[in-house]
């Protein structure tokens, strides 16, 4: 990386390709897919020559690939009616006025700042936080710390990226990783080097420009030797989408002894598919951990996987899932120890209420050859009354005999005698719910940076205000 | 006006059977009354109905707290009101520290007594309240950081319970069998703090089946509640008069409830 790179000069070189006068006409690919939007998008990005290869191999595949038939209902997704690309630009998206009431509302109540507001909703460029963001990068520059969009990533890094892009998650992994792959725009590109340790979380929010939270980004980070990085992504503030599919992929390699975080909260509005592929492989003595909220969507497919490929790595999922009215949440973790004494724990933490419906799917997988795996899967649901639903299916496959594999799960309702309990302390009802949900979920929040954690139990306050009385 | 008034009280589970028969009760700013009774009379009932406990229906009879009835207001109002239980058996609530709830607590009352207006109490301000009252009551400081009554020995339970009136400041205080559990030493802090807040600002109900606790607050008024009814009424020497007699005389031939 030479210099920052600030999100007006991103948007400036953009502009060379022309398709922007001042009047703000936006460029987009037009609606549905074609192998032709697929050269355009690779076109627009100025991209080598193997990255079209493999967005075009990824979209013959995406075309053939069936839709999952299980977990949620995914029929209803009309992708000819999707934007697979719109370039970014300050004036990107909705007007102010076209947003939803209730959206904008709730960015009240948790007290988000006008600026930031207006990024959220995407009519905005960016939120000033210039002189963190400055300092950021200073300190990262000098550690050699490269954090990227992954557009820029790919421009000025390609080696790196060539290296790893489509190892961890293949785009024949699953039909929504080859549609990422065909179609990807932004996300974040990070390389650590060997030992450092960056220790202040790199978040999203620092890299703040149009791009970052697009339908399709593409996340590639790379920790190597002895490093660490805690990455941090989304917020907990409604993002107000008008397109309907989200579908990221995720690729993190950890190598020997090097150790990584990513912190993932997200609050899409309530008609959004949130379909996201995220894997991470551990080396040698390696530790990748994932801590995942869900809050919004429609319905959301994700299953952070660790891939435990080195002796003596380590990976843990934390993930928590909030399903209200209309909302289906189907989350989990994926672990496969396929390496001798490799260790993991999973912690899944689901609520549901007014009707919504969360479910935890998970996978160990004790690879043969993997002695001494150890693993532990914990998950607990909170079932906020009885339209709600709650649903776990655990899969463990075992190829070693010495495998040490724990399996715990609960189920639980708001009882009647902790609320009397709260409320006789002069709390609401509504209080005295969301002191109780915001107990079961602290597990997770304590892991939380902590200006996520206390927009999270706010969050959490606002949802259970609809929900009582 | 008395500070607790409770008129002719008949309380009856939701199957409609009548656990407590019409009783009476006057409470005032400053005194102690003891309500004692066996085991199974009711007096727990009687204790979770006054806070307003879904599980009981008030078939009959009136409670007033500062002239104010109480029976259409929820639990979370009636202690807005002032009125305060320390249960028998208080819950555990995973996940939420004892500092944590403490503070909401007394936030949720301070928003109650501002008119709906949220008024938190300064930090500052909560921290010096919330050392006073431990080193006051002896609750260790580890406890304040674990979760609420998760995990608690029955005495670390009515230690928070008492810590949680001490910085409440209720108008009138109901303890539902808060000496069960709790060795000599525990007793002597936990009634002690309990006497040094009954005064011009609060009343107490202190619900026992033994008349230990009464050794440490001092009660002014004592009634024997047996059968869904107070059977007796007295000063200080009709408990000590239970101690040594027991509660045979006041029971039905065929003891039915009791255990």
């Amino acid at each position: 990386m030479s210099e920052p790179e600030s999100d007006v000069s991103q948007i400036g070189r953009d502009y060379k390709y022309g398709f922007h006068t001042t009047d703000e006409p936006k460029f987009s690919t037009g609606r549905g897919l074609t192998r032709e939007v697929v050269e355009t998008i690779s076109a627009q990005k100025s991209e080598p020559a193997w990255m079209l290869e493999r967005r075009l191999e990824a979209y013959e595949h995406f075309l053939t690939r069936p839709i999952p038939d299980w977990g949620g209902d995914l029929s209803t997704i009309d992708f000819d009616s999707i934007f697979y690309y719109v370039k970014p630009t300050e004036s990107e998206a909705a007007s102010w006025e076209e947003l939803p009431p209730d959206i904008k509302n709730t960015w009240d109540r948790l007290g988000i700042p006008e600026a930031e507001k207006k990024y959220l909703a995407g009519v905005g460029a960016q939120y000033e936080s210039e002189v963190v963001y400055h300092k950021l990068q200073e300190e990262l520059v000098r550690q050699g710390v490269v954090f990227l969009g992954m557009d820029v990533g790919l421009r000025d890094h390609e080696e790196i990226v060539r290296e790893h892009f489509g190892k961890i998650v293949p785009f024949r992994d699953n039909k929504f990783s080859a549609l990422n792959t065909a179609v990807w725009s932004g996300g974040s590109f990070i390389y650590v080097p060997p030992g450092v340790k960056v220790e202040m979380p790199l978040q999203a929010y620092f890299r703040i420009n149009a791009e970052n939270m697009g339908q399709f980004e593409r996340t590639l980070i790379v920790v190597d030797e002895g490093a660490f990085v805690h990455y941090v992504e989304g917020c907990t503030a409604p993002i107000y989408s008008s397109d309907s599919l989200h579908a990221a992929v995720v690729e993190i390699i950890v190598k020997p002894g090097g150790r990584c975080r990513y912190t993932t909260i997200q609050n899409w509005s309530t008609n959004v598919y949130n379909l996201v592929t995220k894997r991470a492989v551990a080396q040698e003595n390696a530790t990748i951990e994932w801590v995942d909220g869900n809050l919004g969507s429609k319905l959301t497919m994700k299953y952070p996987a660790i891939w435990l490929t080195g002796e003596g790595a380590h990976g843990e999922v934390l993930s928590i899932a909030f399903a209200g009215p209309g909302q289906h949440q189907d989350t989990g973790a994926k672990a496969v120890h396929a390496a001798p004494n490799t260790t993991s724990v999973i912690t899944a933490k689901s609520i549901s209420r007014g009707g919504g419906r969360a479910g935890y799917r998970g996978l160990v997988n004790v690879a043969s050859g993997a002695r001494g795996a150890k693993s532990k899967v914990v998950c607990d649901a909170l079932i906020l009354d009885e339209e709600s639903r709650s649903d776990t299916y655990p899969t463990i496959r075992v190829h070693e005999a010495d495998a040490n594999i724990e399996h715990e799960a609960t189920v639980s309702k708001i009882g009647e005698e902790q609320l009397f309990y709260l409320m006789s302390r002069g709390l609401t009802e509504s209080e005295a719910s969301s002191m109780i949900v915001s107990g079961f979920v602290e597990p997770i929040t304590k892991e939380l940076p902590l200006e996520y954690a206390v927009e999270m139990n706010r969050l959490i306050q606002l949802q259970m205000e609809g929900s009582v009385g | 006006m008395a500070l607790l008034e409770i008129k002719d009280l008949r309380i009856a589970l939701n199957d409609g059977s009548e656990i407590v028969k019409g009783i009476d009760l006057k409470v005032e700013s400053g005194e102690v009354h003891a309500i004692m009774g066996p085991n199974g009379s009711g007096k727990s009932t009687l204790a979770q109905a006054l806070m307003g406990h879904p599980a009981y229906r008030i078939s009959s009879g009136d409670v007033l707290l500062d002239g104010t009835s109480l029976l259409a207001l929820g639990p979370d109002e009636r202690a807005q009101k002032g009125l305060f239980l320390a249960f028998q058996y208080p819950y555990a609530i995973p996940g939420v520290t004892v500092t944590s709830f403490l503070r909401s607590a007394m936030n949720a009352l301070r928003k109650a007594r501002a008119g709906g207006e949220d008024d938190p109490i300064p930090i500052p301000e909560f921290r010096k309240q919330l050392a006073a009252a431990t080193e006051r009551l002896k609750v260790p400081r580890e406890l304040l950081g674990r979760y609420l009554n998760d995990g608690f020995s029955g005495g670390e339970k009515k230690r928070i319970e008492i810590l949680q009136l001490a910085l409440l400041h209720p108008r009138l205080a109901v303890l539902d069998e808060t000496d069960s559990g709790l060795d000599i030493d525990a007793l002597k802090t936990i009634a002690g703090g309990v006497s040094d807040l009954v005064g011009p600002e609060m009343g107490a109900v202190v619900i026992t089946h033994y008349q230990r606790i009464l050794n440490y607050i001092r009660p002014d008024y004592v009634h024997v509640f047996a059968g869904g009814r107070f059977v007796a009424e007295g000063g200080p020497e009709l408990a000590e008069q239970l101690e040594s007699e027991g509660y045979d005389a006041y029971l039905p031939e065929a003891p039915s409830g009791a255990s």
